[in-house]
This record gives C-alpha cells, structure tokens and sequence, in this order.
C-alpha cells in the first residue's frame, strides 16, 4: 500500500473515531445532567405570581428532556439544521451564545499555549544547550512550583497582580509542556550522532533543527495536541475567577443551573477541540515520520 | 544520594503535616466551626496564631482540620481510583478481544474532555446544599471515580503484556484458568504500576479538591479544606497586606512539592 494510501486510511479511521466519540460524549453529558438530582426542579416555579396553569406548562416545557434518548435524538436533528436549542437559564440560543463566547475563548487559550510553549522550549533547550547542573536545577524547580499549584490559584493571583488571564493559562500549561519537553530534548542530546556532531563542532541551531527536531518534532506534536486539552481545562477557571465571558465560564454556569442544552452543547465542542488537536497532531506526525522514512 | 536526602526531606515534611493535622483537636482546641463575635478578622495574636476569618473562626485550627481531611481523603480518592484502573483496565488488558475494545473505548471517551472540565460539570451536578460531611464524601468520591482513565490506559497495557508472558502461558497450560489465574499470576505483576498510580493520583486530587473549592464547588462550609480556605484570597486587594492569609497556600504547595519529590525518587528506583 502507498503511503498516502496508508495516510488516507489513518484519516479516516481518525474522523470516524473522531465522530463517534464527539456524540458519546455529548450523550454523557446530557445522561450526567438527566441523572444529576434536582434536574426536575426549576427556580421559576417557585415565583408567586404563577397560577396552576403556568406552573403546569413550565413542567410540560421539560417533559422533552425527560426522556434522555428522545431528547438527544432531537437535538441532533435540530443542530443538523443549525439550530442547537435555547439555553434554559439564559433564555438565549446556544448558538447566538457560542458565537459571541468562542472568539474569546479562543484568544485566551491560543496566547496561552503560545507563551507557555515559547517559555517551556526556551528553557527546556537553554538546559540542554548549557548542560549545568545549576541551571537545570532552576528549571525544575521554575516548573516544579507551578506544578504545585492549583489552576484556580493562579486566576486569583492573576486578578490580584491585574496580569492578564492568557497569562494565567500559559503558566497552568508550561510545566507540562517543559518536564516532557526537557526529557525529550536531554535524550536527543544524549544521542551518539549528536554528540559527535557537537564534537565535531557543528553549530547549535545546526544541531538542532537538522538532528534534533527530526527526532523529537511527532512526539513534541503529541505533547501539543495534549496541551490544548490542558488549556481548554484551564480555561474554565480562569474565565470563571477572572470574569471572562467566555466558553469555560459559560461551561461552569451552564453546569451550575443544570442547563442541559448548554452543556451537552458546550460538552460536544470541547470534546472536538481536544480530538480534533490530538488527531491532528497525530496525523501531522506520522506525515513528519514517513517523510523521514 | 544526593535525591536520597531531599526525599528523606520531603517524607519528614508529610510526615510533620500528618502528625500536626491528626493533633488538630490538641494544637487548636477550639476547633474548626467556633465563631469568635468580638474577634473577626483579627491579626495573628498569642491567641489566633493565624488571625481569624470574617465570622471569627480561628484560621490556624482550620488550616490544620482542613490539612486533615485532604491528607486523609485524598489517599483515600486515590485508592478508589486505583482500585477502578485495575478492574477495568486491568481486566480488559487480561481479558483482551472485545473487553479491552470497549474499556478502552469508554475510556477514551472519557480522557477526550479535559480533566478539570469533567470534573468541574460532574461536581456542579451534584446536590450543593448537603450536610458538609456528605460534601466532603461527594467530592472525593468523585475525584476517585472519575480519575482513573489514564492509569486504567497503563494497566491495560501491562496486564496485556503480562497475559502473553511465558509464565502465564505455562500457568494456563497447567490448568490454572479465570479468576484464579488473574488474581494470583497477574495482578502481582501489576502491582509496581498500581502503586504508581496511586502516588500520583494523591498529589493531582489535592489540587482538584483545591480548585474545587476556590470555585465553590468543593467541600461546604463549615467544614474546612485546602479548596475552601484558598476562598478567602478571592477577597484580598493585594499580596503584601495580610500575608497570613497565604498560609493555607504555602502548605499545599509544600505538601504536593514533597510528594511529588517522593514520587520522582520512586519513579528513579524504578528506572
């Protein structure tokens, strides 16, 4: 077989994994807020004002939602024709919300990744260009406190130092992104064809971009894709404390008031995004690798 | 030799946190839910070595009452959470076919929503206004039932490993068949990995717990815990004007800085 046949076949297997998982994971969602206690109950039936009547069509307004198989059904009827409900506690449509939420959302996690990725190779290849023990100590433990730290701290802290929130998701994604980078690149270093090289006096960026980033660009790839899941993640408390509108603060208040439509919406989205890096960075890598091949 | 010492280091701290937290009703007797009317917001003194929150509860005796209950529960989540990778992933490594297909499909679908989002949605769907001990049980608990999808990944793949060894073949070959098989050939085998994974759950939990509770999400009031206490720096205007207040977030970060040092130690032994 060709290798854009076996490429061709590897995307494939990818969307249609891809597809499968985004509805399961929407289907979860919708089951988790079903099930969760309290579904039943709504604040607006509790107003005075409200006669039997209007009480009686509140509960038949979510006599949809009861039946989890029938309601999702529905909704994917309904978001195949672009229509992807009305969220319960804002009384908005989700699709008019997600508009105006994600270019935000988007903002914040790309910058974020952006500095935490630029910051993590600064230091994880300074470590492996300088080779003290010093300074690769400093580097550990840069990483090692923000390791320690919650993701909801450094919200707070970012409120209280007025830096700004892509910032705060930077710090939460780069010690991930440089204790597996710093291995990586100490291994490639370590490599004979590498230190014979450095022995020979072949210039660092020659070294770097003709021996090293051959070796460690797919599984630095992989890191990426796992990354943009960790951002994503962070969003939502940096977008919660710092008073972003954005999706992950959307997500949390849709969570809070059980608002199914929101959520299972929201839930699809975010399931997408973290696929859709993850494969493809995958697919990236194996180009990158069959290309060396 | 050198690690050698910073572990030693590292597990002397643990062990001081644990001590001093467990002697919490003898270090601060006044317990953690007393509220002092005429002393809110009161400055470290003789009497509140850590000053008091806005209703007047000493802060130092529910540093150490929270300090107990993540270092008792976590462990504990991690447990669960471990017990969880085991059967599923385990299982379906050692079964394989069809059963590893479906575990690990289902796991997959799990680890494709980030972490603190699933987490984050499940906690918000649970019932808020509970008892604070049955908060303290939901939020754990869930931190142990949903935290097992990468390690159950792990698992699987070991327990397959294991299946095809030479030993297990030959203890097949012998007649020894099912659970029996699993149980006494198998899971040994795992166990290196399972304790792995149970080190590193402790250390992730007690962040999770932590922003959990920064976002009202974690254990309730009047119970204290790392999450609820890290609440309060939500009201501060800046860093410098009671540093007190920073206390509760020193010792997490000491207390998941030493773990992860023990845990790197044992990660380099293993190596």
């Amino acid at each position: 077989m060709s290798q854009a046949a076996r490429l061709g076949r590897k995307i494939a297997r990818h969307a249609l994994a891809l597809a499968a998982t985004v509805l399961l994971g929407g289907f979860l969602s919708a089951v988790l807020v079903r099930l969760a206690p309290g579904f039943d109950t709504d604040e607006a039936q509790l107003d005075s004002r409200l006669n039997s009547e209007s009480i009686q069509a509140l509960r038949e307004s979510r006599v949809e939602q009861r039946n989890i198989f029938r309601f999702y059904f529905h909704s994917l009827q309904r978001a195949a024709h672009g229509d992807l409900g009305t969220s319960i506690s804002l009384n908005q449509p989700v699709s008019g919300l997600l508009r105006a939420r994600v270019p935000l959302t988007l903002r914040l996690v790309g910058i974020g990744l952006l500095l935490s990725w630029a910051a993590a190779m600064a230091l994880a290849l300074s470590a492996a260009w300088l080779r003290a023990q010093a300074y690769d100590a400093l580097t550990i433990f840069i990483s090692g406190a923000f390791l320690c730290l919650p993701a909801a701290v450094l919200a707070l802290l970012s409120v209280l130092w007025n830096v700004p929130g892509s910032l705060a998701i930077g710090l939460i994604v780069f010690p991930h992104v440089f204790r597996y980078a710093r291995n990586l690149l100490a291994k490639c270093y370590s490599l004979p064809h590498i230190v014979t090289a450095r022995a020979k006096g072949l210039s660092e960026l020659r070294i770097l971009f003709w021996h090293v980033v051959p070796v460690a660009g797919p599984q630095l790839l992989a890191v990426a894709g796992i990354s943009v899941s960790i951002a994503i993640g962070a969003a939502i408390p940096v977008e919660a404390i710092c008073g972003f509108a954005g999706v992950g603060q959307l997500a949390w208040q849709a969570a809070l008031a059980r608002d199914l439509p929101l959520l299972t919406n929201i839930t699809i989205l975010v399931t997408l995004v973290t696929l859709l890096a993850n494969s493809g960075a995958d697919v990236i890598g194996t180009m990158l690798r069959s290309q060396e091949v | 030799m050198r690690m050698n010492i910073w572990r030693r280091f590292a597990c002397a701290v643990l062990l001081l946190v644990a001590v001093a937290s467990l002697g919490a009703s003898w270090l601060a007797p006044a317990g953690y839910a007393k509220q002092d009317r005429d002393a809110t917001d009161a400055v470290p003194s003789r009497v509140h070595w850590l000053g008091t929150d806005d209703i007047g509860r000493d802060r130092f005796a529910r540093v150490l009452y929270g300090t107990r209950i993540s270092l008792l529960l976590a462990p504990a989540a991690a447990l669960l959470s471990t017990f969880m990778a085991a059967l599923i992933g385990g299982m379906a490594g050692y079964l394989g076919g069809s059963w590893a297909r479906v575990a690990m499909a289902v796991t997959d679908l799990f680890l494709s929503l980030p972490w603190l989002f699933l987490l984050i949605t499940v906690r918000a769907l649970m019932p808020l206004n509970v008892t604070p001990i049955f908060s303290v049980v939901v939020t754990f608990l869930i931190l142990g039932l949903l935290g097992w999808t990468s390690a159950a990944r792990v698992l699987c793949a070991t327990a397959a490993n294991v299946r095809n060894s030479d030993f297990v073949r030959q203890a097949r070959a012998s007649g020894i068949r099912g659970a029996r098989l699993f149980w006494v050939h198998v899971l040994p085998n795992l166990k290196p990995v399972l304790y792995a994974q149970f080190w590193i759950s402790i250390p992730a939990f007690i962040l999770a717990e932590a922003n959990l509770g920064i976002l009202g999400l974690g254990v309730a009031e009047p119970m204290p815990s790392w999450g609820s206490l890290l609440k309060e720096l939500e009201g501060l205007v800046s860093v410098g004007e009671e540093p007190w207040k920073f206390v509760p977030l020193v010792l997490l970060v000491v207390v998941v800085t030493s773990f992860q040092l023990v845990l790197s130690q044992r990660e380099e032994s293993a190596a």
